[in-house]
């Protein structure tokens, strides 16, 4: 079982490469938005594969929890942001 | 036994969502592509992910809170979706497509 969570560990880790890339060269903006929001998303998922690797599963939900909306507000905040100052030259 | 199996295979199901995702991510022209596409990963990849660990690991007061992040997800993920498209759209992003007729002509643009 700690080999397949190990396993959906990598695939995460390695799926979420493309979008760190499109982070980086993004062409707009909001592609980075994008991008940030999607790795925000990954990042809960790979602490609870981790937490179920250890076999500590009650200790890492509630930081999974934190995680979500912590991600959640980042999007929110830059998107306000954004609307609020127009045009905004990429 | 059986229970974890079935866990086991959401899982790789969340795994291919997040597959396709990075795939329309990488190859699609617009940012508003881009968007649609990551609406998979937030809405589909992540919930079917969380839904296959809650039930490998039983029930108990864990998955009630693994249910309530993927209620999370389901409402939060519209949201952010629709705000960043318009905000996208406010901002003087236009879609590539906008505008243009697709070849052949759909039966809107039709005359007769």
């Amino acid at each position: 079982m700690t080999i397949s969570y190990t396993l959906v560990l990598i695939a995460i880790l390695g799926l979420s490469l493309p979008y760190i890339g499109r982070v980086i060269t993004g062409p707009t903006m909001f592609d980075r938005v994008i991008g940030l929001n999607a790795v925000g998303t990954k990042v809960p998922l790979l602490l609870i594969m981790i937490v179920l690797i250890y076999d500590r599963v009650d200790m890492g939900v509630d930081l999974v929890l934190a995680l979500f909306l912590l991600n959640l507000v980042t999007t929110l905040l830059i998107a306000k942001y954004v609307r609020e100052k127009g045009r905004i030259s990429p | 036994m059986m229970m974890d199996l079935i866990g086991m295979g959401l899982i790789f199901i969340g795994l291919f969502f997040m597959l396709v995702a990075a795939l329309g991510f990488v190859r699609l022209p617009d940012v508003f592509c881009r968007l649609h596409v990551t609406g998979i990963l937030d809405t589909l990849g992540a919930p079917i992910m969380l839904l296959g660990v809650a039930i490998q690991i039983g029930p108990t007061l864990v998955a009630g809170k693994l249910l309530l992040a993927i209620a999370f997800l389901f409402m939060t993920s519209p949201l952010v979706g629709h705000l960043l498209a318009s905000a996208a759209l406010e901002g003087g992003h236009l879609p590539e497509t906008a505008g243009r007729v697709p070849e052949g002509g759909d039966s809107a643009s039709r005359k007769g």
